[in-house]
């Protein structure tokens, strides 16, 4: 098989077995291999199944989300998104059952017992979340039982979460266990109904930084409601209405597009794909939420929204452009959803992406990306920091958008870095968005720091 | 007067944790040894979540391998991917020691990995290089165990029976690789040779280099580790230390190396301690520029005194920094409200007990306390400043108690890597900021408060009814 990865300086930067996983488009005439398990030792920077499921869930501000295994699961994951709640701060609370080596032994599911009895005591919550982990997946701890029973016990929505971290697959897999736990929690009791309206709901929106109340804001001047958010600033009793929406806006295709097509077969309720990352993106979108309503005064306040709010963000792109135009970047994010966000943005500022790649892309992802970088761009699925560094180099880029664990690397590089990852504290999304993305991605590339630091001089000069 | 009371959790849910899982702390003591790299032997996500709270802290890029079990190898078990993680990293990073960390995972499905890396190595050719596991299931112990049980293991790898020599042996807990630098500089001024274990100070804060390198330079040569079962003496600073656990007890107990155990060199007493100690072991003066260090720490003891003595702090995080931290309140005229610790096991209490004899206030003393507890702790007991590492930010962000950044881990501010608390001019350091906190919060709230308390809505002071 044809294939670029192998001109390094330095050979021991790839491993053999990945080579299937890197391409550079135009030259590759097969498909990248993605989805597999991660190589054992090569510095994966994927997490794992319960870490998918519990981002996905974490927004849900009411509820209580209760790890069950030992302390480091709960620990690493307490407060990890940059989701905003406009009422209860529940879900920034870490219960973890604190598995011990005797629970491991003779089993947890007493432990989980106790504490759920604890927590329903203590709170009253209208609904746990209760997370498998690796051990409890291992020792064979029933939790759809324990759930059960204590749901009929406390009157409550005991919810398990079947995410098991060595489950194969990566934090798609714990997407999915955390989607089929909402719907498990959305279900309406026997003979129950819930009333149809006009609202929709905004899936795989977290809320980061308040992005899903900035497209609210849209939205109402349009003339259309949110009925709730999968699952940023989202109640229980929010969530339960969701059967009643009448449209279903899909934005994390990786986290959500199975729940938007059970949503379809269970209540009927079509979707669309949305894209607030951008300017163009957000435009877009919302002409597709306006032309599902189909109602001319919701079209006309859309298109006058959109052109109020491209008059203002023009100029600034402009201004950023003449600046970045030119300049190579490169993005590894977790996302196909969000690479693919990220490079038309950066392309909108005259940027040349020279490498990309995703943590849990599909290969229908990866052609995609494909279609919209120019020739000569390296993909990359499951990078590994070798893969970065190497690639970062060879590319000359100037500017790297990814997630916490590749800043301090391309900082070492004297490359400038953009976070866009779950935990930012600032929204990226809508218009106001993509200004603050354009002015942090000029403050990082163009920053005055890096032409200093790069500098030595003392060193004699040669010759 | 009892000195204090000590509570442990009763509670079964642990509800926002105060400590972290045993093989993060075995990752950051294996950055101490030169030329490592650390592989966790379990699912992937572990060793993704401890970069990830490295990285955060440390703002460094830190590659921890994983042997990525899945499904199949919890029912088979983990050799072969294990085998495959350690081909891989040996490729990609050419280290010459590899450590492995087991996970719960791993523990739980009773992989023999002893076992494993001896068949490893024998079938493959992999010459110098050397592999050394421990056992660090996160159910077992928290990091701060994983740190110790890591260090031991590494000096017991290495240990053989070696000839006498004149150097010592440091061995220090989780500290920042700033305060691993201040106890060098000590050491050298006083004109000892040491092998300090494990040292971090360079490769877990590097210098702007322009290029990542893979395994970064530093950490204690592995033939001086080798060489430490021959030191004439060990100091340790862990008090707290378990003696299961104690790499300086090792030492003593299996190659007679004299250990003398003492509390971080944090505060005037706890840094008199250590350099008294290089004194007497070193047989020379304190030099002038140490005593000069020590006078300005003298003189601001002196000038603060009193705007210290109102600090009620709530004082958290591992039981040795914990304990160093509370000896440096009482000796400023601070009697702490709360002082509470993640683990169980750490004596933090009985040590503390002779400390706390003549306070006229009784701190709460929490052992394997969760945030919950410690912030209620804190709240009845009025605590006005809360002591510690980033998970007690909600005792600021929702009971508005002042924060002072110290210890591990740190994520919601920069530089954690370089946090100085310990020598003279350490301890200096840190005890501005401890001021510096209290009056910040005073300046920006006693006009309103005095306010509040002493006139009526009217703005009038009238009489109480």
């Amino acid at each position: 098989m044809e294939n670029e990865c192998f001109v390094p300086a330095e050979p021991t930067a790839c491993i053999d077995e990945r080579q299937f996983s890197i391409m550079t488009t135009g030259k590759n005439k097969s498909r990248i291999h993605c989805a597999d398990d991660s190589l054992a030792g090569a510095v994966s920077q994927r997490a794992c199944v319960y870490s998918g499921a519990r981002v996905v869930l974490n927004p849900v501000t009411d509820a209580v989300h209760l790890v069950h295994g030992p302390i480091g699961c709960a620990a690493y994951t307490w407060d990890i998104r940059g989701s905003l709640s406009s009422g209860p701060e529940m879900f920034r609370q870490s219960f973890s059952t604190d598995l011990k080596e005797r629970d491991v032994v003779f089993g947890g599911e007493k432990k989980l017992v106790a504490c759920i009895d604890e927590v329903v005591e203590k709170y009253h919550p209208p609904a746990i979340f209760v997370y498998a982990t690796c051990v409890v997946g291992l020792i064979g701890d029933d939790i759809v039982a324990v759930c059960k029973e204590a749901s009929e016990r406390h009157g409550i929505d005991v919810i398990p979460v079947e995410s098991s971290g060595f489950i194969s697959g990566n934090k798609i897999v714990g997407y999915r266990a955390a989607g089929e736990a909402l719907l498990k929690l959305i279900r309406p009791e026997e003979g129950e109904t819930v009333e149809k309206t006009r609202k929709l709901n905004f899936l795989g929106e977290y809320n980061l930084g308040g992005e899903k109340w900035l497209v609210e804001r849209y939205l109402a001047e349009m003339g259309v409601e949110i009925n709730v958010a999968f699952t940023g600033d989202s109640t229980v009793a929010a969530l339960k209405k969701a059967p009643g929406a009448c449209l279903n806006l899909v934005q994390c295709s990786g986290s959500m597009h199975w729940v938007a097509m059970s949503l379809e077969k269970e209540y009927g309720i079509p979707y669309i794909d949305v894209n607030f990352f951008g300017a163009e993106n957000t435009a877009e979108s919302l002409r597709k939420i306006a032309r599902f309503y189909g109602d001319e005064e919701i079209v006309r306040r859309t298109e006058a929204l959109i052109e109020r709010e491209m008059e203002r963000v023009r100029p600034v792109i402009a201004k950023y452009r003449a600046k970045l135009a030119g300049k190579r970047a490169a993005i590894y994010v977790g996302g196909a959803f969000k690479a693919l966000a990220i490079i038309r943005q950066l392309q909108e500022l005259g940027m040349e992406v020279m490498f990309t790649g995703t943590q849990t892309g599909k290969p229908e992802d990866y052609e995609q990306i494909g279609n919209i970088v120019s020739e000569g761009t390296v993909v990359i699925d499951d990078a590994n920091p070798a893969e970065i560094e190497k690639f970062l180099l060879e590319k000359n880029v100037d500017m790297m958008a990814g997630g916490v664990k590749e800043r301090f690397l391309a900082h070492k590089l004297g490359v400038g870095f953009v976070d866009h990852n779950h935990d930012r504290k600032d929204g990226l999304a809508g218009f106001d968005g993509a200004i603050r993305f354009a002015s942090e991605v000029y403050a990082t590339t163009c920053s005055p720091v890096w032409e200093r630091v790069k500098k030595n001089p003392f060193e004699e000069a040669e010759g | 007067m009892t000195g204090c009371k000590v509570t442990s959790r009763v509670r079964q849910v642990n509800e926002n944790q105060c400590h972290m899982c045993m093989p993060l702390g075995g990752v950051i003591a294996l950055r101490g040894v030169e030329h490592s790299v650390a592989l966790v032997h379990g699912s992937q996500g572990c060793s993704t979540y401890m970069r990830l709270a490295n990285v955060e802290h440390f703002n460094e890029p830190i590659d921890i391998a994983s042997s990525s079990l899945n499904e199949k190898q919890a029912i088979f078990g983990g050799e072969a991917n294990l085998r495959i993680a350690l081909d891989n990293v040996i490729r990609v990073y050419r280290p010459k020691v590899i450590g492995i960390l087991t996970s719960c995972l791993a523990e739980t499905m009773g992989d023999d990995v002893e076992r494993f890396v001896e068949t490893y190595r024998t079938d493959r050719e992999i010459g110098e290089i050397e592999i050394i596991s421990v056992s660090t299931p996160s159910y077992g112990g928290t990091h701060t165990e994983g740190f110790w049980a890591t260090t031991r293991a590494v000096i017991a790898h290495y240990a053989r029976p070696a000839e006498r020599h004149g150097g010592i042996n440091v061995i220090v807990p989780n500290i920042s690789p700033a305060d691993i630098r201040e106890i060098k500089r000590l050491l050298d001024l006083m004109g000892l040779e040491y092998t300090l274990l494990p040292d971090y100070s360079l490769t877990l804060d590097r210098p702007f280099g322009g290029r990542y390198q893979k395994i970064a330079p530093g950490g204690t040569p592995t033939a001086a580790i080798a060489r430490m079962s021959g030191a004439r003496a060990t100091i340790q600073f862990g008090l707290t230390c378990p003696d299961t656990l104690s790499p300086g007890l090792f030492l003593e107990e299996r190659f007679g190396v004299p250990l003398i155990n003492l509390p971080l060199p944090i505060g005037l007493d706890g840094t008199d301690l250590f350099v008294g100690t290089l004194k007497d072991l070193s047989g020379q003066p304190v030099p002038d520029s140490l005593m000069l260090e020590r006078g300005w720490l003298c003189d601001a003891m002196a000038d603060t005194h009193k705007i210290n003595a109102a600090a009620r702090p709530v004082i958290y995080g591992e039981p040795e920094l914990v304990y160093a931290l509370a000896k440096l309140c009482l000796e400023n005229g601070s009697v702490p409200a709360v002082i509470a610790g993640g683990t169980r096991n750490s004596g933090l209490a009985a040590l503390l007990q002779p400390l706390l004899k003549d306070a006229l206030e009784e701190p709460i003393v929490l052992e394997e306390a969760d945030f919950v507890t410690i912030e209620d702790a804190a709240v009845r007991t009025s605590a006005n400043l809360a002591v510690g590492h980033s998970g007690g930010k909600y005792l600021t962000e929702r009971q508005g108690i002042p924060g002072l950044r110290v210890g591990y881990p740190i994520h919601d501010r920069v530089g954690g890597q370089r946090i100085l608390s310990v020598g003279y001019a350490g301890t200096l350091a840190l005890l501005d900021r401890f001021t510096n906190t209290l009056l910040e919060a005073k300046y920006s709230s006693y006009r309103r408060q005095r306010k509040e308390e002493l006139l009526n809505e009217k703005g009038v002071s009238d009489a109480k009814a």
